[in-house]
């Protein structure tokens, strides 16, 4: 169990924290050919559409409805209607996604309200696409509520009740932890059970490093309308992170079907539950080979536990990803000794660690240094802590822009499991310390004794023993350069 | 909108030193240089990503954000300006405020923020930043500072340019301000030299200032200040005792150059470090404005005696590519002076370029283009995303050298890029840059992957039976 607080300062210093509405339109992102915006001064999206651009090393559809102090103050009606206009001209997307900013909320734009009247105009254009809206202010929450809200308001949106159930359709609403490759591999293992997962979003089909045929300006693979609306027909839904919920049970209320969270799909035992769920609801046995890869798993355990066990751990993370590495580390035998998020959770006081800070990196960093942490778990930011502590990071999470590849980094089922612990295994055999001859000094006592004059003085008569009295390191040193004087 | 902040704006814009600006109708002038932006058409940052990008090259200075996470969680220690020093400009510090903070202003949360870092980290200045919630909140970031500056003993320095006023060119401008207001002037060198420059507008971007300073080391030019790459506060702080000044003609802070000439009597001119014959032409400048303002006559002769041998052996070593880049066609979609300067040096490798982006160029730079492209230069305006894919794909130009935006557009298209914008890794400026610039197309050009990734798939070949 965890104490979970929030840090006292009064500034933020080297933000572990991203805003609410990049989450939210990094969610829209996993929808199919669709144009995510935030409603807000053009900085906002440009910030969120580089940040991300250098973490995927993709183009991003990300636009913005460029808000001014002058539109600020009349409202942002107009500049609504604009853009959506003008993105409806040039993209003719299937969704128009937009996302408030702390900017717009600050004002109070209803947003809503705007987009009613839009349709009663322009109803005739602006068939064909659809618009959604979240709302998500700057100054509350962090990327995962973003993503989380933006999930449940598509679900509000488009999810429908269905007559008919599919025995073979399950929804999989993954948190915003989840790579491509992570999607993709849930996707395999449901469907080896016989099973069809309507992912939502589904950032494997758009952000998975793709080569279009064509060029095109929105998002090119991810959830498509039909597959939203066909949600309701699933026998079941698997929400993964405890951030999903929220949206899981949204989609419980619309349409009925039941719900499961996953807190993390990453861990041995994590895994075996996955499995045994989905046999269960599918009747049918887990297949040869996830069997294999199971027994792989246990393989790299009993090899890569030398190298974990009893290793200090500095994590730094939103909530859900914090718990997927800290249980992992955890059952690894290793000790998380700083672990930083950056909001609220649930899942945060159940964690296997003394502490949980809200806080920045540099928390993290000042809990790693006095907890002598051995390697550092964060997104790129971490690197200038990590120069400073002169231990390894392992970029975990979002952004991961100083590294390639972050879309096929695999954390879930046994095999992501086993490829994060032999990551893990292998960067701190790295740093494995090579031992030299000086590091193993006889204590002061031992050494007089050997030289045959009398141990130095102390109230329990060695200072062998540890206790409060003995004489520093330093002390006995000094004590026996003086009797060595010739 | 907060009236200092208005008043600035309109100053800015009626700069006297752009041409673009006296070239308008007293009415043009007026709405200034901010282009009305297309909602869901724009790209391109805000004011306050201008004002940072300026300023935040300085690099003993702790720059405070003062805003929602956005503004600083969303983009720190996101850029390739590089420090020889303190790392301080790294740390990404923001007042993060939250729902209670927009309710009940952010004031004492930014006062408190301020002493937290001088307490842990002891600058010589802290600079802060406004950004759009709170200046609709109406916080008062001019009374913090200067009440945090008597209360601390330390300059903490308020840049007024929240993301809503404006794009990213206007911040550069209102950041310069920030310095002409409360930073220039403020201290005195320990000494002064016939021969001392300050550099505006250059960022130190791949320590790019690094490829030049030993040229002006050579003729005993020293750098009093750079405003800002690698920069320093106390530099800032006792540039207006330079003798002249370079203004790196991208223009972002041509009134920081232009006012220091009227306050100061230090004469500028605008240069460039890109292309060959640019930067000799720099080198020219600077002898001459320093020999003007006194310095020794014979800085121009060993000036001439440098540029001679190293445009020599620039082109030399360029000229080694001719045999494999020659004919190669180039697009370079990019804006200002670069549509023309690293122009002779793509010709010297014997490339042809195919088409310039003229977007953000001014009439000048056209004029130039014509000067050394002929009439045949193909000018291009305005280019949407789909048209420079489509170019590329039918193979109408061999490599693209353009910025990071439109870096996909090239590599899906299976085409050659170079970045030769702000977040490029290699280093372009001077004599090496511009060898190094071809050396790079070159290495592009012959990468083996583009017959690889080109090549059809096996389902694709209409004789294959898989």
């Amino acid at each position: 169990m965890a104490s979970v607080s929030e840090s006292k300062k009064a500034c933020t210093v080297n933000p572990l924290k991203m805003s609410q509405p990049l989450g939210a339109c990094f969610a829209f992102m996993g929808m199919d050919n669709c144009m995510p915006m935030m409603h807000g001064s053009q900085g906002c999206t440009s910030f969120g559409l580089v940040l991300l651009v250098r973490h995927f090393k993709e183009a991003i559809p990300l636009q913005t409805t460029a808000m001014n102090e002058v539109s600020t103050i009349l409202g942002g009606l107009e500049n609504i209607e604009q853009a959506v206009l003008n993105i409806k001209k040039r993209a003719n997307p299937s969704f128009i996604a937009i996302a408030s900013t702390g900017l717009t909320e600050t004002k109070g734009d209803d947003v809503d309200g705007y987009l009613k009247l839009i349709h009663r105009k322009h109803g005739e254009t602006l068939a064909g696409t659809r618009i959604v809206y979240v709302s998500t202010p700057d100054y509350v929450g962090a990327f995962e509520d973003g993503w989380a809200k933006a999930v449940t308001c598509v679900v509000d949106a488009f999810a429908e009740p269905c007559e008919a159930r599919d025995p073979q359709q399950i929804n999989l609403l993954p948190g915003c932890h989840l790579t491509a490759a992570d999607i993709d591999e849930l996707r395999e293992i449901i469907a080896s059970f016989g099973l069809k997962a309507i992912v939502l979003p589904d950032i494997s089909g758009s952000l998975d490093g793709h080569i279009p045929e064509n060029f095109t300006p929105t998002t090119l693979g991810g959830t498509t309308l039909a597959e939203m609306q066909r949600m309701g027909a699933s026998v079941a839904t698997l929400a993964i992170g405890s951030h999903m919920s929220a949206a899981a049970m949204a989609l419980e209320e619309r349409s009925g079907v039941p719900y499961r969270v996953f807190e993390r799909l990453t861990g041995l035992g994590a895994v075996d539950e996955l499995m045994g769920y989905l046999s269960e609801l599918s009747g049918q046995p887990v297949a040869a080979k996830y069997r294999r890869q199971r027994g792989q798993l246990q393989d790299a355990m009993l090899d890569a536990h030398f190298w974990i066990g009893s290793r200090k751990f500095a994590i730094g993370a939103e909530p859900d990803l914090l718990a997927a590495l800290t249980w992992t580390a955890y059952e690894m035998g290793g000790e998380v000794l700083a672990a930083v998020t950056t909001t609220p959770s649930p899942v945060l006081a159940g964690l296997p660690c003394a502490e949980v800070l809200i806080g920045d990196l540099e928390d993290l960093e000042t809990r790693a240094k006095a907890s002598g942490c051995e390697i550092l778990l964060t997104h790129s930011h971490g690197r200038q802590a990590a120069e400073r502590l002169a231990i390894p990071l392992l970029r975990t999470g979002l952004p991961m822009f100083d590294r390639l590849g972050a879309s096929h980094v695999l954390m879930v089922g046994y095999r992501g499991t086993r490829e994060l612990i032999t990551h893990w295994a292998n960067s701190l055999l790295e740093a494995e310390h090579q031992a030299k001859p000086e590091d193993w000094p006889l204590n002061a006592e031992s050494l007089a004794a050997a030289r045959g004059m009398s141990p130095p003085a102390s109230s329990c008569g060695s200072g062998g023993c540890g206790c409060a009295a003995s004489p520093s390191h330093e002390q006995s040193e000094t004590h026996l350069s003086q009797e060595l004087q010739p | 909108m907060d009236a200092r902040v208005s008043a600035k704006i309109q100053d800015v814009f009626e700069e006297p030193a752009c041409e673009h600006n006296q070239n308008k109708s007293a009415k043009e002038k007026k709405k200034g240089c901010t282009k009305q932006l297309s909602p869901g058409a724009a790209a391109g940052g805000c004011a306050f990503d201008g004002a940072k990008i300026a300023l935040q090259p300085i690099v003993d200075v702790a720059h405070l954000v003062h805003g929602p996470i956005a503004c600083e969680g969303n983009s720190w220690d996101n850029r390739t300006s590089f420090s020889s020093g303190s790392k301080l400009y790294r740390t990404g510090f923001t007042t993060d405020i939250n729902e209670l903070d927009v309710i009940y202003g952010g004031e004492k949360r930014l006062f408190k923020s301020v002493k937290e870092i001088i307490e842990k980290y002891d600058p010589p200045a802290v600079f802060v930043y406004q950004t759009c919630v709170t200046a609709l909140i109406g916080d008062d970031i001019e009374a913090v500072c200067k009440k945090a500056s008597e209360k601390f003993g330390k300059p903490v320095i308020p840049v007024n340019a929240p993301g809503f006023v404006g794009p990213k060119n206007l911040g550069n401008k209102l950041g310069a301000e920030a310095l002409l207001d409360y930073v220039i002037g403020t201290e005195e060198p320990d000494y002064t030299t016939p021969y001392d420059i300050n550099i505006i507008g250059e960022y130190n971007l791949s320590g790019e200032l690094w490829q030049i300073k030993p040229l002006l080391d050579a003729l005993g030019v020293r750098i009093l200040s750079c405003i800002s790459g690698d920069g320093r506060y106390k530099e800032v702080a006792y540039s207006h005792r330079a003798k002249a000044s370079m203004m790196v003609c991208s223009k972002s802070m041509i009134n920081i150059a232009r006012k220091m000439e009227e306050r100061y009597d230090i004469p500028f001119f605008e240069g460039s470090f890109y292309g060959i014959g640019d930067m000799s032409e720099t080198l020219r400048e600077i002898a001459r404005l320093l020999i003007q303002k006194g310095a020794p006559e014979d800085l121009r002769d060993r000036t001439e005696a440098l540029i001679a041998i190293e445009e020599k052996r620039a082109f030399e070593r360029i000229a080694a590519y001719r045999p494999r880049l020659e004919g190669k066609k180039v697009l370079l979609i990019t804006g200002g002076v670069k549509s023309w300067s690293v122009v002779a040096a793509l010709q010297e490798a014997g490339l042809e370029v195919v088409g310039t982006s003229v977007k953000k160029s001014t009439k000048e730079d056209k004029e130039k283009i014509l000067e050394i492209m002929g009439q045949d230069a193909h000018m291009i305006d305005d280019m949407t995303p789909r048209e420079m894919y489509k170019m590329l794909k039918d193979a109408q130009a061999d490599i693209m050298l353009s910025g990071g935006r439109s870096q996909f557009i090239a590599l899906k298209a299976k085409m050659p890029w170079l970045d030769i914008n702000q977040e490029r890794h290699h280093a372009y400026a001077g004599y090496e840059g511009m060898v190094e610039l071809v050396q790079e197309i070159d290495k592009a050009l012959y990468n083996p992957i583009w017959e690889q990734v080109r090549k059809p798939a096996p389902w694709e070949l209409a004789t294959a039976s898989i």
